[in-house]
């Protein structure tokens, strides 16, 4: 009995090593996901806007029919990356002049407001998702996520994880240049 | 001069560029040291020869002497800004403070490998220094295995990760530290961080050394005790500096995030912690043995695993270290030979050793049980959580989720309250077999006083959630059962001062830094209660000269002015804040931007007071519109007891400090099986 307990603090340890050597294999990328929305319309999904707040709600109907790509980003106040994604974000608006949407994920509306009033509020539209439905529409894994969607409303790219550090903005910006929304060679 | 290996041509003005070559060469001598010392001691162990097991003690000496002029060399590199070094280009930059550059040395991930090596080589030279009182053979063995450690992370280093490293052409600047880490909190917290994780090591290599000897006894639980508490105390230091840091540098307001490289740091320290209280049975009644081995083991497994999550990339973090593929393998490689070989050893060796003394349910023994099995499960959940996301995706086959605060507040917290339950009780119990119900009659004042204490609490602060409550009266409870304890100990209050006070002087350092260190925990839960459950909140747009009022605060806002520091510019708010229309005093919030790095922080300026800290941060507003012009976004905490954390987390260190000074622990000298005989505890 002594002589098989003493082997599970080795058992365990073995399970935990192969979950680590599947985890390092370089081909898997913590942040890249394929999704089964790329090149598809983005989903049916009408969101109000949160409560106490003026930026107005996010629907597809904003999706479709606008002169060039957009953003639309995922995030909650309670999501530490979000905190750290929200700047580079921003400056894509201010600086490139790119339009941002947001869905609000599963958050409380004074979170939201404060959260927003305390970093600042890119968002030219967001849509409150208290019950997590248009979430599970979009196919989120998690939060934040970040969508490219063409001017016809087809999802062109989908980024999980923050867009934080110089390899995910490279990334993003050139998704964002096949996307037409940047122009070429501005990568960096 | 210095040739270069690229062009070939000589460079003007750099002859006293050579010490980075001297740094790395001294690795290199390091690491043969290292290698004569996993042998040779070891096989003199085995043999019988003492001058091989001598021999580690030259060897662990002269380790310690060439890791340190390497980890100089690179700090010389730092100081004097040299930008022929890769890593100082990439880490520093020649406008930053002094303090910033030394404590780049240790900022990036080669850096901080280096430091891991430093403080092993440190502990391995300090076993062979102070450790005249353990056996000849136990001691050989032990930096035997402290140097195969030692190899495998000097190997590490200088195949994948050399500090060293140069760049041709040199740059003409460095790209700078990232400027969240200028604070001297950070500076000084990784330091204090490893001494704790790295201190491990040699409790691990003493662990080893008796499984490969085949004996744990109430000796070398002895022998190990200074080295546990010492790793705990820094390692509590650490995570205490490094949640200071994210309280006052992030501007966040919050001191603990729950994030993956939080939560690696923090399942040492509580395996470590279980490991303190196991070790005392194995000590005192030479029960436990496999689960104090076992729980060494354990703890420098987790500090192994959190060097590895933080430099793979496995999994996303706020802090981690930048991501490269063959260092993780390299890393899974490491961890597979030292815990994975260290456990096959348990495996083979632990059925083999005689169980100790018998206990009764009810005893000194089955309470530190109990602290163990909490403790264990509360690691699990911790480690459980931290790498769900991991195990989801590989289960998923790629699918992937988050784990966020919400499951650790739901499953962290429930297990360990009935912990500071028992904390209460614990070391009121004699050992065998106590008397649980004359401990609770002893206890039914502590327990009034907490009900009373907490139904106060409710009167004043009106609301608040059940489980605050409750966490509040446990944290009462355990802070007056460990001081009624401690009186009962010492007869205060029983008879004369001069009785008491000598038996204050009698009883054992450890047993006051027991009652120092319980205490400090309650206190600290004070801090953790109130700044989650009574933290209030504002943040709005304001106009100078704008009037706000929070926690029985007023805080004015006069205005922002632009101001330069020496590698930066910040917006600085000035807030005037005051009582009931009294002054009280001045803060100035900034906003900083550093050119160089391209980034901008939050310098929140706090009034801080045992009561609670206000807290403020400003910022500009997001979008310029009619209603904004002019406005800045003003951001105040109030949080209750906040410094009851750091007051707490001080004492838990005081606390191990005055066991580790516990004379016993220095002279006493055991002979095996001389210490078994048990004291009995003092009523």
């Amino acid at each position: 009995m002594g002589r098989i307990l003493a082997f599970i603090p080795l058992t365990i340890a073995a399970v935990f090593g192969g979950f680590f050597l599947w985890g390092l294999n370089p081909d898997r990328d913590p942040n890249n996901i394929p999704s089964v929305l790329i090149s598809q319309p983005a989903p049916q999904f009408d969101l109000a806007a949160i409560e106490g707040l003026e930026t107005p709600g996010l629907s597809r109907a904003d999706l479709v029919d606008n002169a060039g790509p957009v953003i639309v980003n995922v995030f909650a106040s309670w999501c530490v990356p979000c905190r750290a994604e929200h700047g580079i974000l921003t400056q894509m608006v201010e600086k490139d002049g790119l339009r941002l949407f947001g869905i609000n994920y599963k958050d409380k509306p004074e979170d939201a407001t404060k959260w927003l009033a305390e970093l600042g509020n890119p968002y030219e539209k967001i849509g409150s998702d208290l019950s997590g439905r248009a979430g599970i529409e979009w196919g989120l894994s998690g939060v934040p996520e970040t969508f490219i969607v063409g001017p016809d409303g087809t999802v062109l790219f989908r980024y999980v994880g923050p867009v934080v550090g110089d390899e995910a903005i490279a990334r993003f910006r050139e998704a964002l240049e096949q996307a037409g929304a940047l122009p070429r060679g501005q990568n960096g | 001069m210095v040739r270069t290996a690229q062009s070939g041509e000589f460079i003007e003005g750099v002859d006293d560029q050579m010490t980075p070559e001297v740094g790395h060469f001294a690795l290199a001598l390091a690491l043969a040291l290292a290698l004569v010392q996993s042998v040779l001691p070891i096989l003199g162990a085995k043999r019988g020869n003492i001058l091989w097991m001598q021999s580690a003690r030259w060897s662990a000496f002269g380790q310690v002497l060439f890791v340190t002029v390497a980890f100089l060399a690179l700090m010389q590199a730092f100081i004097t800004s040299d930008f022929t070094v890769k890593n100082v280009v990439e880490n520093s930059n020649s406008l930053k403070p002094m303090l910033y550059k030394v404590a780049g040395t240790w900022g990036s991930h080669e850096g901080s490998l280096l430091l891991w090596t430093l403080i092993l080589t440190v502990f391995g030279a300090a076993v062979a220094l102070f450790g005249s009182n353990i056996p000849q053979a136990l001691k050989a063995r032990t930096l035997s295995v402290q140097a195969w450690i030692s190899v495998g992370f000097l190997t590490f280093m200088l195949f994948t990760s050399n500090p060293f490293d140069r760049v041709f052409p040199p740059p003409s600047d460095g790209q700078d530290l990232n400027p969240l880490l200028q604070d001297v909190g950070l500076a000084m917290h990784p330091p204090l961080l490893y001494f704790g994780y790295v201190g491990f090591s040699i409790v691990f290599s003493f662990a080893v050394a008796a499984l490969i000897e085949g004996r744990v006894d109430a000796a070398w639980a002895r022998w190990v005790r200074p080295w546990t508490l010492a790793a705990w105390m820094s390692l509590t230091a650490g995570i205490a500096l490094g949640s200071w840091w994210a309280y006052y540098e992030l501007g966040w307001g919050g001191w603990w995030f729950w994030d993956p490289v939080e939560n690696v740091s923090f399942m040492p320290w509580l395996m470590g912690t279980a490991l303190l209280h196991s070790a005392i049975v194995t000590e005192k009644r030479d029960a436990f043995k496999s689960w104090t081995i076992l729980l060494a083991i354990l703890t420098f497994s987790l500090s192994l695993l959190g060097t590895f999550v933080v430099r793979s990339g496995l999994l996303t973090s706020v802090h981690a270290f930048a991501v490269d593929p063959e260092r993780g393998l390299y890393i899974l490689g490491l961890l597979a030979v030292s815990i994975g070989g260290s456990l096959a050893l348990f495996a083979w060796r632990a059925p083999m050793m005689e169980p100790g003394g018998l206990f009764k349910p009810i005893s000194r023994e089955a309470g530190l049980l109990v602290n163990n099995l909490i403790l264990t499960t509360a690691t699990g959940v911790v480690l459980f959580g931290t790498l769900y996301p991991l195990f989801y995706e590989a289960m998923t086959g790629g699918e992937k989720l988050s784990v966020g605060p919400p499951f650790f507040n739901a499953a962290f917290i429930p297990v360990m309250l009935p912990l500071v339950f028992a904390m209460g009780c614990g070391p009121f119990l004699s050992w065998k077999r106590a008397d649980l119900p004359g401990v609770l009659q002893r206890l039914r004042f502590v327990a009034l006083l907490a009900v009373l204490g907490t139904l106060a609490v409710w009167y004043l602060a009106e609301g608040g959630p059940v489980l605050g409550y409750l966490s509040l009266m446990l944290a009462f409870w355990l802070f007056m059962a460990t001081v009624r304890e401690w009186t009962m100990r010492i007869k205060l209050f029983e008879g004369p001062v001069s009785t008491s006070w000598r038996r204050a002087s009698n009883l054992p350092r450890s047993a006051h830094g027991m009652t120092l260190a319980h205490a400090g925990l309650a206190v600290a839960m004070f801090g953790f209660i109130g700044s989650t459950v009574w933290k209030s909140e504002e943040i709005m747009f304001v106009q100078p000269g704008a009037d706000i009022s929070i926690g029985g605060f007023d805080v004015r806002f006069n205005g922002v002015e632009r101001v330069r520091g020496p590698n930066y510019f910040a917006d600085r708010g000035e807030l005037t804040v005051s009582r009931d229309g009294k002054y009280l005093t001045d803060l100035f919030p900034e906003r900083r931007t550093y050119p160089v790095a391209q980034s901008t922080t939050t310098e929140s300026a706090i009034r801080s007071t045992l009561a609670g800290d206000l807290y403020t941060s400003i910022a500009n507003p997001a979008s310029e519109d009619a209603s904004t012009q002019g406005a800045w976004t003003l951001r105040i905490l109030y949080e209750p007891l906040v410094n009851f954390i750091w007051i707490g987390s001080a004492m838990l260190v005081l606390g191990g400090g005055l066991s580790l000074s516990d004379r016993r622990l220095r002279v006493g000298a055991p002979r095996r099986k001389a210490a078994v005989t048990a004291r009995v505890p003092a009523e």
